[in-house]
């Protein structure tokens, strides 16, 4: 990768490089733009690289310039979703396809016990280097949510792909599952459950900040005239507003690339909101997925003659 | 603020005192006051007098709902120099003393609805329709006689009319009939002059085998593409001379026309007097689709009319106005096993009856049992099947005109056949319609019909014969009938064809599938949709007189639009805040209307500039539905007379 970049920024093809910056701890990474090829030493790619870097682009490809970015399989999505939507320009992109054997998670990592780590060696097993000691542990035991239910190896855009083995081989989760058993819960333990949740909320902005669906040149909660926005800062109720009003913008749009549960420092788990609106428009329109082209092809923007009819399938949950 | 009483209709429920005394605190509120019958002339006078003297600069009439009265209001605010724009309309009848017996609270919604509009009408601006042309033609689609008569009235106006007819027939069910309640005039004789006028009058065009693929555009200006179907003829080289159909070997598909009862060839004429006269290859049953061989038809057709390669034909054309004639199917009673329908051949509809009647059917006239070829000695009809049924059983409706045709049907066997007996099972006998009673009591009187008051539980096979259980409710004992033929009376049931038609017309539909009328009472005949009209059964079931004044009915109001050259449009219409759009064309995918386009701009944003890719609306197509505002995340979307910040104001004062 630090080759490929190095080439393509010496040679002047591509104005700047978005890949991964290492930090001070091992498991340290951060979204980097590189404009200099004596800068790439820093740049790295491992575990832990599981920030998207797509929604950056937007940023990026307002520049005079071609920008290259490595994208794992599951970013693509978003980038997909972005050019649907003319938030990035194809053109000024050079997309190098890289492989993902699943990201981990370093809370999961902290949750086994692991901490003051100093070193880690990533094969089939991690082997963890800490202050107190080595550990040795599966990788699929601390994988992001995200990866666990991986949409497989296939990047959906790109220019080239590289490295040998490009396959990502977590488990096939059932994404659903949590979705299916809050369906099953009466509305006054889903309320609950709810409150509990965004309840802790803290308004980072975090979520919003990262999800490559939330793209707007003015979200509307930073308008002061759009009447929202005021709205979710006045009640501790009204703050939940905030995420179900979110979840409202990014329907149809989220490729459910998990990134809002992985950044809020709350631990809430946010892509539940978007993955029942996934499941949900899947089950009444087919199966979709959000980026599975360039196309701005979402079932809520399109109609068709066999479309559900909302007056016969808005039986709601609970009245059964 | 105006509140209204409706006489005892809204004073009866809310109290009309507390809510013009409410609406005095209320931010804005300069006059307040009452009157018994705000739309009687004495009513408006008195909003024309509040204007003037208080100088308004707004009005909010407290009344019924805005789809009755609002177009009233606005006139009468335009009348005394008031944008009309600037009144709003706060529904307490309908959503109060309608929905509510307890006053206390139908006074308390009352107060709510009227402070909504209060906090809406604070930020009103005036608005200003633009214009927009209309197209002098109408499509009508379906083409029975409720189509043919809409087209034919339209046509003699002076207006040009085209049929679509997914058929290769115009003519509908009424063709298939032998004689017709309550006159007992021949189907055929009242039915055939009309489609021969209809295709040989200059101003219609009809496109039969046709279907319409696309709907677009709104009222004055749709765009239509009708897929003409590849008959694999030549319309205008055939000559109807039939030579084809008599020489084609593959004869065993089901007539459609015969309900199944007779078959016809692959190249084929639905029946003698069809309009056009030019055949049809069934290109599922013609053995030169099916094996490649063959093509005899094509060898004896002198005028070289037969074309196996012709394809399916899109044509685009455009309309001021669509009328909707898609007619009904009599449902299958398949499904109700207790009959035996599909098992026992001598269990049929009643539409397959008036085939074994018709002098042109199958049999030539003769009543034959279809078991045997004999003629029964006892028939058994049965009436209501699936019809005014429970939900899952059936249609929960009354499908109106198989009491009489019933009746129609018991006659004609007894009139042709006095030794054949007939039994009628009913649970009412329903004539509401000029000489339907007298015509029904005839069929007991004079011509000796058996009626039972009840329903069939079971019919089975015994001897050659069919055994008909029921029960006998005036009697109240379970009965058994011997029966040769038993003919049901199936309910009317909407196309398969229309809610997908519904859709793509912006139409709405009821539970039912028949398409919705604007005003059950005052607007019959129209869509709730601009521009699009009702006629015939697809609206609702009925029989033949009331199809043809309905029909007359739809095209008076579709020559209304046609008669004018301009029509005022809706100025609540959308546009875009160019610095909040973010150019995702979200809005332009959703809009029905295809009224947004996208254009790179330069943006001044705070002195900021930038080419943005940003959306722009035109506003002649635009006709303010909404979409796009509720589809644009961010808000830059906004609908004029509705916009995101009035309405949001008006949820604010519902929850204060
Ligand atoms: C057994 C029976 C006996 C009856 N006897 C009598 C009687 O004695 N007296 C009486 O007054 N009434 C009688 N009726 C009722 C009468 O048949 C109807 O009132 C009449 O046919 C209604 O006409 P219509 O044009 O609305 O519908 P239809 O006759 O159904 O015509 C609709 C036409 O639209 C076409 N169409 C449908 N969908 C589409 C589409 N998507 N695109 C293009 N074309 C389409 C169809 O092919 C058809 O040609 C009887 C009905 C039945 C079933
Ligand atoms: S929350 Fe809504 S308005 Fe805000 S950025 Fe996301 S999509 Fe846009
Ligand atoms: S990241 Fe978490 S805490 Fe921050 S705004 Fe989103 S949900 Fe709230
Ligand atoms: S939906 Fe909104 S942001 Fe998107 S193009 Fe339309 S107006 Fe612009
Ligand atoms: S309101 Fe929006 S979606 Fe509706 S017609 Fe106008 S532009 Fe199209």
């Amino acid at each position: 990768m630090r080759q490929k970049a190095h080439e393509l920024l010496s040679s002047g093809a591509v104005g700047a490089v978005l890949a991964w910056e290492k930090g001070e701890l091992p498991y340290d990474t951060s979204p980097a733009v590189f404009r200099d090829a004596e800068a790439l030493d820093k740049m790295v790619y491992n575990g832990f690289c599981g920030s998207n870097l797509s929604k950056y682009l937007i940023e990026q490809g307002k520049q005079d310039e071609k920008v290259l970015v490595f994208l794992k399989p599951c970013d693509t999505y978003s980038l997909n979703q972005l050019l649907s939507e003319n938030r990035v320009a194809r053109e000024k992109l050079h997309i190098i396809g890289i492989g993902c054997k699943g990201k981990l998670d370093v809370e999961k990592l902290r949750t086994q016990g692991i901490k003051g780590i100093t070193g880690i060696e990533e094969n089939e097993t991690l082997k963890i280097q800490t202050l107190y000691g080595d550990h040795e542990l599966p990788r699929e035991d601390v994988l992001l949510e995200k990866c666990l239910s991986c949409k497989g190896k296939d990047h959906k855009v790109y220019d080239e792909l590289i490295g040998e083995d490009l396959s990502a081989d977590t488990e096939q989760g059932d994404k659903y599952a949590k979705v299916a058993e809050l369906e099953g819960q009466t509305p006054a333990e889903r309320f609950a459950f709810w409150r509990g949740e965004l309840s802790k909320c803290i308004r980072c902005n975090a979520c919003r900040n990262t999800c490559p669906s939330c793209t707007c040149l003015k979200c509307v909660f930073d308008n002061a005239h759009s009447g929202v926005a005021a709205k979710v800062n006045a009640t501790e109720f009204e703050e939940n507003m905030f995420h179900i009003i979110r979840a409202f913008h990014v329907a149809g749009r989220c490729s459910d690339c998990g990134e809002c549960s992985r950044v809020c420092p709350q631990g809430i788990p946010i892509h539940l909101l978007n993955r029942k609106f996934i499941k949900d428009i899947s089950g009444f329109y087919g199966e979709f997925q959000a980026g599975e082209t360039a196309e701005l092809n979402s079932p809520l923007l399109c109609y068709d003659l066999e479309d559900a009819e909302p007056n016969i399938i808005s039986k709601r949950e609970g009245d059964n | 603020m105006l509140v209204c009483w409706c006489g005892s209709n809204i004073a009866g429920t809310v109290d009309i005192n507390t809510v013009v005394e409410a609406s005095k605190r209320e931010p804005g509120v300069v006059y307040a006051t009452d009157y018994q019958y705000m739309c009687a002339e004495g009513g408006q006078a008195m909003v024309r007098r509040a204007i003037e003297e208080h100088s308004l600069t707004g009005i909010v009439v407290s009344a019924c709902s805005p789809r009755m009265h609002e177009t009233t209001f606005r006139k009468a605010a335009a009348a005394a120099g008031l944008n009309p724009y600037m009144v709003e309309i706060a529904n307490i009848r309908e959503h109060c003393s309608w929905v509510h017996k307890d006053k206390e609270v139908g006074t308390e919604k009352a107060v709510v609805l009227m402070r909504a509009a209060i906090a809406k009408l604070n930020l009103n601006t005036p608005l200003f329709p633009g214009e927009s042309g209309v197209i002098k033609r109408a499509l009508v689609i379906g083409g029975g006689i409720a189509g043919i008569q809409t087209a034919l009235d339209i046509a003699d106006a002076g207006y040009e009319v085209d049929i679509v007819e997914k058929s290769p027939t115009i003519g509908g069910t009424m063709a298939q009939l032998d004689k017709t309640f309550p006159t007992l005039d021949c189907a055929a004789c009242i039915l055939t002059p009309k489609m021969v006028d209809a295709a040989q009058h200059d101003k219609i065009t009809l496109y039969t085998y046709s279907e319409v693929d696309e709907v677009s555009g709104f009222v004055g200006n749709f765009s239509v593409k009708i897929r003409q179907k590849a008959r694999c003829i030549n319309s205008k080289l055939c000559n109807g001379c039939g030579d084809c159909i008599e020489k084609c070997p593959a004869k065993k598909a089901k007539s459609e026309f015969d309900e199944g009862l007779a078959n016809r060839k692959a190249i084929y004429v639905p029946f003698a007097q069809a309009v056009p006269n030019v055949p049809v290859i069934d290109q599922t049953q013609c053995l030169k689709f099916k094996t490649g061989k063959c093509g005899l038809c094509e060898k004896v057709c002198l005028p070289k009319a037969i074309n196996f390669e012709q394809q399916d034909e899109i044509i685009e054309k455009e309309y001021g106005v669509i009328i909707a004639a898609t007619g009904f199917r009599p449902l299958s009673p398949e499904r109700y096993g207790e009959y035996g329908y599909g098992q026992l051949p001598d269990v049929i509809t009643s539409l397959e009856f008036e085939r074994l009647m018709n002098a042109a059917g199958p049999t030539g006239g003769a009543l034959l049992r279809r078991s045997n070829g004999e003629k029964p000695k006892s028939i058994v009809f049965i009436q209501c099947v699936g019809s005014r049924a429970e939900p899952d059983k059936g249609k929960s409706y009354c499908s109106k005109i198989c009491c009489m045709y019933t009746a129609k049907h018991a006659m004609l066997v007894r009139d042709k056949y006095p030794n054949i007996d007939v039994s009628v099972f009913y649970i009412d006998v329903r004539t509401p319609g000029k000489n339907f009673d007298e015509f029904y009591r005839r069929a007991v009187e004079q011509y000796g019909v058996n009626y039972i008051k009840g329903m069939v539980g079971k019919i089975a096979e015994e001897d050659g014969r069919l055994r008909v259980q029921g029960s006998d409710l005036i009697e109240d004992t379970q009965i058994f009938v011997d029966a040769d033929l038993v003919v049901l009376a199936t309910a009317v049931e909407a196309q398969a064809s229309a809610r997908p038609l519904g859709t793509m017309l912006t139409a709405s539909m009821d539970q039912n599938n028949f398409f919705s009328e604007s005003h059950a009472k005052l607007r019959p005949v129209e869509s709730p949709t601009a521009g699009i009209f009702l006629s015939g059964v697809c609206q609702g079931p009925k029989d033949i007189p009331e199809t043809v004044a309905q029909a007359g009915a739809a095209a008076v109001k579709a020559l209304g639009i046609l008669s004018k050259d301009k029509l005022i449009g809706n100025p609540c219409i959308a546009g875009p805040d160019e610095l909040l759009c973010n150019g995702c064309a979200s809005c332009e995918k959703v809009c029905p209307y295809g009224a947004i386009t996208y254009a790179d701009k330069e943006i001044n944003d705070h002195g900021h500039r930038t080419t943005r890719h940003v959306a722009e609306i035109n506003e002649a197509i635009c006709q303010g539905c909404g979409a796009c505002t509720v589809t644009c995340p961010s808000g830059a979307m906004d609908l004029k007379g509705f916009t995101n910040r009035q309405i949001m104001a008006e949820v604010d004062a519902i929850c204060r």
